[in-house]
């Protein structure tokens, strides 16, 4: 690239400032429609991940299933597989695999639960609830169940249980009130409410009942053993891997939030896949804005090229300029658009913070180096044609010698 | 080709075909000009002259005869040692000044030097500057097209065709877009220069005013040269 190209590039483009200027408005405005997609898009799987798995164990350990093995595998006999019911699903020698969990990379939180079903009996009405029997201290390591509490404490002293705000108005219910739980361990004991919560998933709110580790043992007959391990992750999108290496490490079987939610992860490639088109088109528009700029500026300008060609400018001193000038274009209008994107998200809440209704912009995933990088390559490529075809103009028809 | 010959064309032919009809322009032209000369091409409208000048000016292949400039057979010359021998050798001046309308006045009559260079130098443009005294405008070296006269711009051209230091300037009705007395004084200008320097220039034009400033002329009708 000549000194005199970028010159005459530079040159033309100041010399008509309405028209750069316009040009460069569009390609700043699909700069910005693309990095706002890239937030919009990015911000949304951000919220919509925290949402599904704020509340929710990112891993699970139980016990593996206890599936009868197959004598004669190779025989060609028809087997019939039944799977073993006569032994409660436990997990009787957790406290040694507990440091194994928590020294994994990737592990925030353990906690180790007792589960089971049960009985809220009031008056007539009879409401199937899920026990969970939590060790002190770890009410909170799963669900933010003290921030969640809407009435009462979040104490679990050995008469106490939580429940959820749901479950309170269906059955009438308020703090401090005494209810009976029967377990489906056929043991029945009664309970004073000292907290209520709302966790907004409607599941929890209605049938989840806290419950302090040590009386949730007595009411479910388990002396020693557990019902499962739950365990948080960061970043929760590692999940799987790091269940993997827990399930090898503990030889408990392991499973991740997102064998769960295979529908989220779809709806979420949709719409990456969405987003991805929107943001093509605009290229496309910079794409189809520039080179048609160009062109009309080789038609404005034929007699110019003509004479410059007349005059003995080569082929790459022609196409130089026009390609410089379509790059200019690009890169100053993707500066620009960037600039303003990261300006006009600037004042948009973090999607950890967003309301109800808002948007869930997420500006670090805003692409904005892609769309710089995209936009210059796309505006340089624009320009390439409308170039050649102003290389090839014949001087003699040009200048109407 | 003499010793002093800027060009020898001859038995020079160029025909364009018009659909299924091939037009003969020019029918046989045998030319010769030598270095210092100022010389008139007149004719009537559609008689060859723009053509001729075209081909003379290299931007044009012709279709027969010969076409030797400098001792180059410009009818085997590549169009890359075409473009280099018209950038060197050559100078243009045309009907309408054609000046870059993004340039000043210096930088446009740099620009063919500029252009085949790749940048601008301190030597274009004290010899821009120095061709801008010659044709009289040393006040309008920073003034772009838009703010001159018709007859400043093309006294600018003038100095344009002239940066390279050309043996010929080639000018096709060079006045016409002018009135009388910026005609003069555009050929006032190009007289002095041919006297001073000894460019050689071949003016088409079909002003017998204008022809009567030239040392020779040389009459075309019809595609054949009747007068020489």
């Amino acid at each position: 690239m000549s000194p005199y190209a970028v010159k005459l590039a530079i040159r033309h483009l100041l010399s008509h400032p309405g028209q750069t200027a316009l040009l460069m408005a569009g390609v700043a405005l699909g700069v910005s429609v693309f990095i706002f997609m890239s937030a919009l898009i990015g911000g949304l799987a951000t919220l919509l991940t925290l949402r599904t798995v704020g509340s929710i164990p990112h891993i699970v350990l139980e016990m593996p299933d206890r599936d009868p093995a197959t004598l004669s595998p190779n025989a060609h006999k028809q087997v019939v597989r039944q799977k073993d019911l006569s032994r409660r699903d436990q997990i009787t020698l957790w406290q040694p695999v507990i440091p194994i969990i928590e020294q994994t990379s990737g592990v925030t939180a353990v906690s180790p639960q007792i589960r089971g079903s049960a009985f809220v009996e009031r008056g007539q009405t009879v409401a199937p609830v899920g026990v969970i029997g939590v060790m002190p201290g770890k009410l909170s390591d799963i669900a933010d169940i003290e921030a969640a509490i809407v009435d009462g404490s979040s104490n679990l002293p050995a008469d106490g249980i939580l429940i959820g705000s749901r479950l309170a108005r269906d059955l009438g219910l308020r703090v401090g009130q005494v209810i009976r739980l029967s377990s489906d361990r056929g043991r029945v004991r009664s309970f004073r409410i000292g907290g209520i919560f709302t966790l907004g998933i409607a599941g929890a709110d209605r049938q989840a009942v806290y419950m302090n580790f040590t009386t949730a043992r007595a009411l479910y007959d388990l002396s020693t053993g557990i019902s499962r391990i739950e365990i948080k992750v960061e970043p929760a999108t590692d999940a799987a891997d790091i269940s993997e290496r827990l399930r090898r490490s503990t030889g408990l079987k392991a499973t991740a939030w997102t064998e769960d939610n295979t529908q989220l992860f779809e709806g979420l490639d949709a719409q990456a896949r969405t987003g991805t088109i929107i943001k093509a088109f605009s290229l496309v528009t910079i794409i189809v804005g520039i080179a048609s700029a160009m062109l009309l500026s080789i038609v404005r300008r034929q007699s110019e090229i003509g004479i410059m060609r007349a005059m003995g400018a080569s082929n790459v001193l022609v196409i130089s300029i026009f390609v410089l000038e379509g790059t200019l274009i690009g890169f100053i209008g993707a500066i620009v658009g960037a600039v303003s994107a990261w300006f006009a998200l600037l004042p948009l809440p973090p999607v950890t913070e967003v309301s109800s209704g808002g948007l869930p912009i997420d500006r670090q995933q805003g692409d904005f180096l892609l769309a710089i990088t995209l936009t210059t390559l796309a505006a340089t490529l624009a320009s390439i044609l409308p170039a050649r075809r102003a290389a090839r103009i014949d001087p003699v028809e040009a200048i109407g010698a | 080709m003499s010793a002093q010959a800027i060009f020898s064309v001859s038995g020079l032919t160029k025909s364009f075909d018009e659909g299924e009809a091939e037009v003969l322009v020019l029918k046989g032209i045998d030319l010769s000009m030598t270095a210092g000369e100022m010389t008139a091409l007149l004719g009537p409208s559609g008689s060859g002259k723009s053509t001729l000048l075209t081909i003379l000016g290299t931007l044009m292949r012709a279709s027969g005869g010969t076409h030797e400039m400098l001792g180059v057979d410009m009818m085997q010359a590549s169009e890359a040692q075409r473009t280099e021998f018209r950038s060197k050798h050559l100078g243009f001046v045309f009907q309408f000044h054609h000046l870059l309308s993004d340039l000043s006045a210096l930088e446009n009559v740099m620009m063919p030097a500029a252009s085949a260079a790749g940048r601008e130098t301190r030597a274009m443009r004290e010899r821009a500057t120095e061709l801008l005294d010659a044709v009289g405008l040393p006040d309008r070296r920073n003034y772009r097209p838009s703010a001159m006269s018709g007859g400043q711009r093309q006294r600018v051209a003038v100095a344009r065709a002239l940066i390279n230091n050309p043996v010929l300037v080639l000018a096709d009705e060079p006045t016409g877009n002018l009135d009388r007395q910026s005609a003069d004084q555009v050929m006032d200008l190009i007289r002095s220069i041919n006297q001073t320097i000894a460019t050689s220039f071949l003016i088409s034009t079909h002003d017998e005013h204008i022809a009567a400033q030239c040392s020779r002329r040389i009459e075309l009708l019809d595609g054949r040269i009747i007068r020489s």
